[in-house]
């Protein structure tokens, strides 16, 4: 009993110790201070799915979203998917001349699992363009089909810099890389940490690994350690000792949720506090949960933008789905956007509507989409968010 | 880098060998009695695992940090997850076994048949915890935060690591006697060594086999129980597949079939991919422990102990 009380009293001054030392980070830099409410508002001529409400199609007329729903890491293919739902039915509430069908396909979020999913998809002739894949890897393997069956497909989330390399021409990025996220967030913890080491801790994922190779480039030698762990690994003793015998300032993980979880728990239990950086796939409320108090004061770096701003979109969201919107949610919603409005301009071929996109350039929520030939966008802004107790908020922009 | 954290990672080791082990006895006595490798061990694992899982939420906790309870509170709340996710495994492993694996026995099936069923069993309990609770992994409950309790050459021993070696053990003695002391156990070696003549002795072989099942389904929510104080995310549908598999191959580490073989396989297998990640990165793991499991087998194909549940000498 003894001992517990004085290891929960330790616990205490750690905590306080804690706490006033990230006031203290906080009120250093003039910087971090005006960042502190940076989420954008929505800008005034952001396309939304309602169009202008004259849009005609052929009834039947249909777009996918193929992407996990219960399979891997499903919580960030939900919120890609839900936001898609909530454009189709909006658009189609506004015009009563073009109901829009929503195919929702599950990938299972693994590159063996979804080759599947997407084939049907392919082979449904009514499906004009593909909001999806939300991975890198499944994206990755079901590319060469969609480039052939000639078939638009917008990912919402999928960040390995490799995927627009392949000479695709019907897949478009909505959001920036990881060769953009990866120096950006490599840049952000060299400005705020200044740290003499950083351990770079890869998963075995496509994602991962081009994410930790992007930010070990840009840290230079600050990178001192790396490592490595497994999809679906939750026992991590040996990183956990790696990081010990490394004790550097700063963790970044390049990963999924599902493994940063147990992950950093086992960090914490072990009595490492140091930083924890991670990436857009670790940034979901499913992490938070599941890494129970071990993931406050975490760092997520996302070239997602923040949604409190879009308020008409959450409140939809919200009223629509009992949660508000998760990361990439607002993307997937832009992407859901630019399909529609093509559609409703009487598009009613697959090489239109890829041709359409090609040469689209307007405003969403989240950005301006106008795609370079290779699929990238031009504009990419990268955020910084932070777990704060049981909520991720929005820190600040790279 | 190694010889700093040798003493950290064999301690890690045991305890997680520890639960190998303990799902391991699972494959052996089945392995024994039927010859039959029960590929859906690992998913009556994953049933105590939601067992514990679920009997935490009815005691009241919620995900989040580690609440600040009694000592004696969390005995009895760990105490009565424990027998429930116990419970509830033992049943289902005998639940299993009348609908997978009698039927096919009733009409002498041939060996690869109990092969395939044992596969589709674990698929479909797997799956059905997937439609159910879905892919994420149920929110984390943890009644006990580990903390160090003393250390062994500047290694720590956490409170957690101790509860587990040494429940574990205690329990694997407590089958080892079951089986080699108890008429019901001879029971189980008559029929492992000789079903038929065991049978002409007098022995009920069906009771035999339900008996093997259940002790087997009891010991994998034991397991559960640990696993989910060591890993709190693990309540997750594929949770126990990894699991099963490195059980698997402690059991034939040790000399499938061998209780003692299962125990020893399942530490050895959870220190030496220790020592394996250490040396070679995390990533390495899963390929140490099975190129020891090739390299033991090249040189003793019956495993370390050799296969004996049958066997005078058990």
């Amino acid at each position: 009993m003894v001992r517990r009380r004085l290891a929960a009293a330790g616990a205490l001054v750690a905590a306080a110790a804690l706490v006033l030392s990230g006031c203290a980070n906080q009120g250093g830099g003039g910087a971090a201070q005006t960042s502190q409410a940076p989420a954008p508002a929505q800008p005034n001529n952001a396309a939304l799915p309602a169009g202008n409400g004259q849009g005609k199609c052929a009834p039947g007329t249909s777009i996918a979203y193929v992407g996990t729903l219960a399979g891997q890491n499903a919580a960030l293919g939900q919120a890609i998917a839900n936001a898609t739902e909530l454009a189709v039915n909006q658009h189609n509430q506004a015009n009563p001349g073009c109901q829009v069908t929503l195919v929702k396909s599950d990938s299972g979020g693994t590159p063996d699992t979804a080759v599947g999913p997407t084939q049907a998809v392919i082979n449904n002739p009514a499906v004009l363009g593909i909001v999806g894949l939300p991975f890198s890897g499944e994206s990755k393997a079901v590319g060469p089909a969609l480039n052939a069956a000639g078939l638009v497909n917008i990912t919402p989330s999928a960040t390995n810099p490799s995927l627009t390399t392949n000479g695709w021409t019907n897949f478009f990025r909505g959001l920036g890389n990881d060769a953009v996220q990866g120096p950006a967030a490599a840049k952000w913890i060299k400005t705020k940490f200044n740290p003499q080491s950083v351990c770079v801790i890869k998963d075995d994922s496509d994602y991962g690994i081009g994410l930790a190779t992007a930010v070990t480039q840009a840290l230079g030698p600050a990178a001192a350690c790396q490592g490595n762990v497994k999809t679906n690994q939750k026992e991590f003793s040996a990183t956990v000792g790696q990081v010990q015998q490394a004790n550097p300032q700063v963790i970044f993980y390049a990963g999924y949720y599902n493994e940063a979880s147990p992950l950093v728990q086992q960090l914490r239990d072990a009595g490492v506090q140091t930083t924890f950086v991670a990436p857009d796939g670790v940034k979901d409320p499913e992490f938070v949960k599941n890494a129970a108090g071990a993931a406050n004061g975490a760092y997520l770096t996302c070239p997602c933008v923040p949604q409190e701003g879009f308020t008409a979109f959450t409140q939809a969201y919200q009223q629509a789905y009992g949660t508000p919107p998760q990361t990439y949610s607002a993307e997937a919603y832009d992407a859901t956007t630019i399909l529609l409005s093509g559609i409703d301009k009487g598009i009613n071929s697959r090489p239109a509507l890829l041709n359409y996109v090609k040469t689209y350039n307007g405003q969403g929520l989240t950005k301006k989409f106008a795609w370079q030939p290779n699929g990238e966008l031009t504009d990419t802004p990268v955020y910084v968010y932070r777990v704060d107790g049981q909520n991720i908020v929005t820190d600040s922009p790279i | 880098m190694f010889l700093d954290r040798f003493w950290a990672n064999t301690i890690n080791g045991l305890a997680y060998g520890s639960i190998y082990a303990l799902i391991a006895i699972g494959y052996t006595l089945v392995y024994g009695v039927l010859q039959l490798i029960n590929f859906a061990h690992s998913e009556i694992f994953v049933i105590g695992v939601f067992g514990v899982y679920f009997t935490f939420l009815a005691l009241g906790f919620q995900p989040g940090a580690a609440p600040n309870l009694p000592i004696g509170g969390i005995i009895a709340d760990l105490l009565l997850a424990g027998v429930v996710g116990m419970v509830l495994a033992g049943a289902a492993a005998v639940v299993l076994e009348r609908v997978a694996y009698r039927p096919l026995r009733r009409r002498n099936a041939p060996r690869l048949a109990f092969l395939i069923t044992a596969i589709g069993a674990s698929f479909v309990v797997q799956q059905l915890f997937r439609i159910f609770r879905g892919s994420n992994p149920e929110g984390t409950i943890r009644l006990l935060q580990p903390e160090p309790v003393f250390r062994v050459f500047d290694a720590p021993v956490t409170n957690l690591q101790i509860i587990i070696v040494l429940a574990s053990i205690a329990m694997f003695f407590a089958a080892d006697g079951f089986v080699n002391r108890t008429r019901l156990g001879r029971g189980v070696r008559a029929v492992a060594q000789d079903p038929a003549t065991a049978t002409l002795m007098g022995v009920n072989r069906e009771r035999v086999i339900v008996i093997t099942f259940l002790l087997g389904g009891v010991l994998a929510g034991a397991a559960a129980l640990f696993y989910l104080m060591t890993i709190p995310q693990g309540a997750v549908f594929n949770g126990g597949f990894l699991l099963g598999i490195k059980a698997f191959a402690a059991a034939v580490l040790g000399g499938i079939g061998n209780l003692r073989g299962a125990l020893l396989g399942g530490l050895i297998l959870g220190v030496v991919e220790n020592y394996g990640q250490s040396l070679f990165g995390g990533d390495w793991r899963d390929v140490v422990a099975f190129v020891l499991l090739v390299g033991v087998l090249m040189f003793r194909p019956t495993g370390i102990l050799g296969e004996s549940l049958g066997k005078a000498r058990v």
